[in-house]
């Protein structure tokens, strides 16, 4: 038996990624390098105010000033910023009107990946802003969203319609100066979603970006900015997927969300970009911070999150809990195998009282991977009533990869109540024994304790994603086995 | 006599006065101790005083401690203490052999080294260093290592004395033997000892240490004890700190077990400034065993940081971490643990939880449980928890006219017994718990104005 899950395993480590295709679309991209005049190119390319100019001029130099950082248990080869293109768009000639005008080669890209992005699907009620190569391409459904009030836009354009605000919400939960590839990130990005919910507003529907790299060489550099007023609600969905190359890719997001008093804002992501091949050539660097803050009372920012894609993964979404009643959660499941990394997690920072947190973080290890969860819970002196429940659990399949579990709990309360628990351990033996015992294939039986290991997080996606996120788990891990 | 220094940075001013006073350092040390202390010296240079950018000091920042021109003796000093003030200290029943270390230098100058008929060795580690150099070498500074950290280096470089014990081959110690390290001095004052003790195969032993300050200046120690336990031996350590509270503590105890052995080690915390403790375990054999407690019980403005580092790098072993603490008032308390299951220790079975009880808003936790697992077939945990006494039980207790200061008592006194009740010598453990108790009622305070046994 041990010899059959060997050779599951090693099947296993066979499942091709299979959004690894380029769509030969013309790019209109800038040479390669970076420095403050390729900053200026893209501030200007975009049409820009002046103020976007200069908080990207300050942070570029910003980020001049520091290095990159050195504490996640990845191994990194060194990054050279002058071998990357900065700015990539499908060129666009004129503005689009109706979903036919958008062109044949990009809708097809769209269509391989099922992204709804015609109008039939829009009626199943997903509202898409897919990004391709940085520069947001179509958002569907926006007249009706626009009847209830809600914006929901490329950040391009909420930066030409809708100064004020994004004068007011950008980089207010992760600002320039919060780390290295946030300042990277505020100096090059390119585009990116934005999203407004104003006051009372339950947004009908699920709102969905969808990120592409596609042209060689580049970087994606995006930037979500989401906003829920008093008594809102909305839950948003992201998906990440990139062509097979040979070379490394950068991706360097920024997610930042506010939920102003009662909103609730339910942030899901599947992530999916190209982790390299089985040798561990090529894939994605993937380096994202993601931030919500509950910014008024009760209300509350929910992360979910599905990894298995990238060849390093650096990202911990974050709640910085500083209305009374809050609550921020974190959901995730990790996926990594051959030579991938993972280093991921939370931080949950109680300020307001009575502010409470759950983690529940599952990680899955194969191959020659490494998986990590690093997470932070911090209760301030005035904090009181805070309550945290964290679980770290991880799953090693094959004794050639890693599994590790930080965790930092820094209280300073008395009234807190934190607790965190963690369990390493491979799959029990006698569970497959169990299903073989009732006519189980091991191989089935595998994908089956895997899939109940990670039902828990899966459960809280939303519907149309659980079930993309549980057929890539299996892709990612168990190959062509059920 | 004494060394001093003026006000410089403390990595500056160690690097000074070690090259001051290279000649009367080395004095006194065979060849082959002062090649590693030079060697440790070098690594010093590079390393410094971990400050809290170095991650595993990140809440107790060792720079600041050092800052402040102590005095520091590389000979010893003379001093004249009350016997009586130790024996207040004594276990009463509780049959040892004692061993005296004074600002860290062997006490008994006219008896520097014991052997006993059964080839048990005991003394000082400067007089073993002279007469046992063949067992001094293979063992000293292999398994505290000066390069990974700077206070291993700073120690290394310095130290001259401390406790040598040697257990032969097969020999089982009934008696404990019981190191009681005193600091008396009317300055303040650096002590630096160094520890060697080793278990030979199939050998047994066990060994108390306790910590006191009997005069009022604010002391600080950064000692280093090493330990070999070779295979099938089974040893039993256990450690009570109970300084004033203007002291200072750094310590490090490194367990190297060979296959098949077993260790138990516990350290309770009740008094001291500010204290540091690593305990750096390699299992180094198959079937090793390890079980590693804490207990701190700290108020006022003290600080306690724990550090355990449990290498698992052979298949088949077993360890087990567990440490509770109380923290009231304005204390401050870190716990850092990590176990880390080398690439072919399958098998391995490995558990660490950290409790936590603040009684105050003003007291403040750090926990830092961690793994890092690079074998498949193994089953780890963790866990960790800051909370406050349940209220349910207290409840319970006041409905049953339990008065609710005596309720408090009666859970944290239980709270502190799943740790106390793993100390192995069973009339230590008696005694330990009712210091302890004492401790929690806030009777007990530091040893040299306390009117009652302590420790």
């Amino acid at each position: 038996m041990e010899k059959d899950q060997d050779k599951i395993l090693n099947e296993v480590t066979q499942g091709e990624y299979k959004y690894g295709f380029v769509t030969d679309i013309e790019n209109e991209s800038i040479p390669k390098g970076l420095n403050e005049d390729v900053v200026r190119l893209i501030s200007q390319k975009k049409n820009e105010p002046e103020f976007m100019l200069e908080s990207r001029l300050k942070a570029f130099r910003h980020w001049q000033t520091l290095k990159m950082p050195e504490w996640a248990h990845l191994i990194i080869p060194k990054i050279n910023y002058q071998d990357i293109i900065f700015y990539s768009a499908p060129k666009q000639k004129v503005t689009l009107d109706s979903m036919d005008d958008v062109d044949p080669d990009l809708k097809a890209t769209f269509d391989k990946l099922g992204i709804p992005l015609d109008e039939q699907k829009i009626m199943s009620g997903v509202a898409v802003d897919a990004v391709m190569d940085s520069v947001s391409v179509k958002t569907t459904f926006k007249e009706n969203l626009s009847e209830l009030g809600i914006i929901f836009c490329s950040f391009s354009e909420a930066v030409q319609e809708h100064p004020d605000l994004i004068k007011k919400y950008m980089g207010s939960v992760v600002p320039y100066t919060d780390n290295y590839f946030a300042a990277l990130n505020s100096a090059v990005f390119s585009d990116g979603s934005f999203c407004y919910i104003p006051n009372g507003v339950r947004c009908p529907m699920e709102l969905s970006t969808y990120f592409r790299i596609n042209a060689a060489n580049t970087g994606q550099f995006e930037r979500t900015l989401i906003i829920a007023e008093d008594d809102s609600y909305v839950s948003y969905l992201e998906g990440c997927t990139a062509p097979r190359r040979d070379e490394n890719q950068l991706h360097a997001a920024i997610v930042e969300i506010v939920a102003a008093k009662n909103a609730e804002v339910k942030y899901s992501t599947v992530q999916n970009w190209y982790p390299g091949d089985k040798n561990g050539v090529g894939g994605i660097y993937n380096f994202v911070t993601k931030r919500g803050k509950c910014a008024g009372e009760n209300s509350k920012i929910s992360w979910t999150q599905v990894e298995t894609g990238s060849a390093v993964t650096w990202k911990y979404p974050s709640c910085i809990l500083i209305g009374d009643n809050s609550v921020g959660e974190f959901y995730s499941v990790a996926v990594t195998n051959n030579h991938q990394q993972a280093d991921t997690g939370t931080k949950m920072i109680h300020i307001g009282k009575n502010t409470k947190s759950v983690i529940v973080s599952k990680g899955i290890s194969a191959g020659y991977s490494q998986n990590s969860y690093r997470g932070l819970v911090k209760v301030v002196k005035n904090a009181t009533g805070a309550r945290n429940f964290s679980q770290c659990d991880s799953l090693l399949l094959g004794d050639k990869c890693g599994a590790h579990t930080y965790p930092y709990l820094e209280v300073d309360n008395k009234d807190a109540i934190v607790e965190h628990e963690a369990t390493t351990s491979k799959i029990g033996e006698d569970q497959i024994f169990y299903c073989n015992q009732r006519g189980i294939r091991t191989e089935d039986a595998i994908g089956l304790i895997v899939n109940g290991y990670a039902k828990e997080v899966l459960n809280k996606l939303p519907m149309e994603f659980a079930v993309e996120a549980q057929k890539l788990l299996q892709i990612s891990l168990e190959g062509s086995v059920g | 006599m004494s060394i001093e220094a003026t006000k410089i940075e403390p990595k500056q001013r160690f690097i000074e006065m070690y090259q001051d006073n290279i000649s009367d350092i080395k004095n006194g040390s065979p060849d082959y101790i002062n090649e590693i202390r030079d060697k440790a010296f070098e690594q010093f240079k590079v390393l410094g005083i971990p400050d809290k950018k170095n991650e595993n000091y990140k809440y107790t920042d060792l720079s600041q401690i050092f800052d402040n021109a102590y005095k520091m003796y590389i000979t010893p000093k003379n001093i004249q203490f009350e016997m009586n003030d130790i024996f207040r200290c004594g276990v009463p029943e509780l049959n040892t052999k004692v061993v005296l270390l004074l600002n860290g230098w062997y006490y008994d100058r006219e008896n520097l080294i014991e052997e006993f008929p059964n080839g048990v060795i005991i003394g000082s580690f400067q007089k073993a260093v002279e007469l046992y150099p063949e067992l001094v070498k293979k063992h000293y500074a292999q398994y505290a290592k000066s390069e990974v950290d700077g206070m291993v280096a700073l120690n290394t470089a310095f130290a001259k004395d401390g406790v040598f014990i040697y257990i032969p081959k097969g020999v089982v110690l009934e008696k404990p033997i019981q190191i009681i390290n005193i600091l008396m001095d009317e300055e303040e004052g650096l002590t630096q000892h160094r520890n060697l003790f080793i278990l030979e195969e199939n050998s047994q032993a066990s060994v108390v240490v306790c910590d006191h300050t009997l005069s009022t200046p604010n002391f600080l120690t950064n000692s280093v004890s090493e330990f070999y336990i070779g295979q099938n031996a089974n040893f039993a350590f256990s450690r009570m700190q109970n300084e004033h509270n203007g002291s200072k503590q750094v310590s490090h105890l490194y367990f190297n077990q060979e296959r098949n052995s077993r260790v138990n080690a516990d350290t309770v915390t009740l008094h001291g400034g500010v204290i540091r403790n690593n305990v750096h375990i390699l299992l180094n054999g198959e079937g090793c065993e390890n079980n590693t407690y804490g207990l701190y019980l700290n108020d006022k403005g003290q600080h306690i940081d724990n550090y355990v580092f449990m290498d698992h790098a052979f298949p088949n072993c077993t360890s087990n971490q567990l440490f509770k603490g109380v923290l009231d008032d304005y204390a401050t308390g870190a716990f850092n643990g990590k176990v880390l299951v080398r690439k072919d220790a399958q098998k391995t079975l490995a558990f660490q939880a950290n409790n936590n009880i603040l009684l105050t808003d003003d007291a403040d936790i750090n926990t830092k449980p961690q793994l890092e697992i690079y074998a498949d077939d193994v089953k780890c945990s963790h866990g960790a928890t800051v909370g406050q006494l349940d209220e349910d039980a207290l409840f319970y207790m006041r409905a049953r006219g339990i008065e609710k200061k005596e309720a408090k008592l009666l859970l944290m006194s239980a709270f502190a017994h799943d740790v106390i009740k793993n100390i192995q010598v069973p009339i230590l453990q008696e005694r330990i718990q009712e210091l302890v108790d004492k401790r929690l009622r806030g009777e007990l305070s530091r040893c040299n104005s306390c009117q009652m046994h302590c420790c």
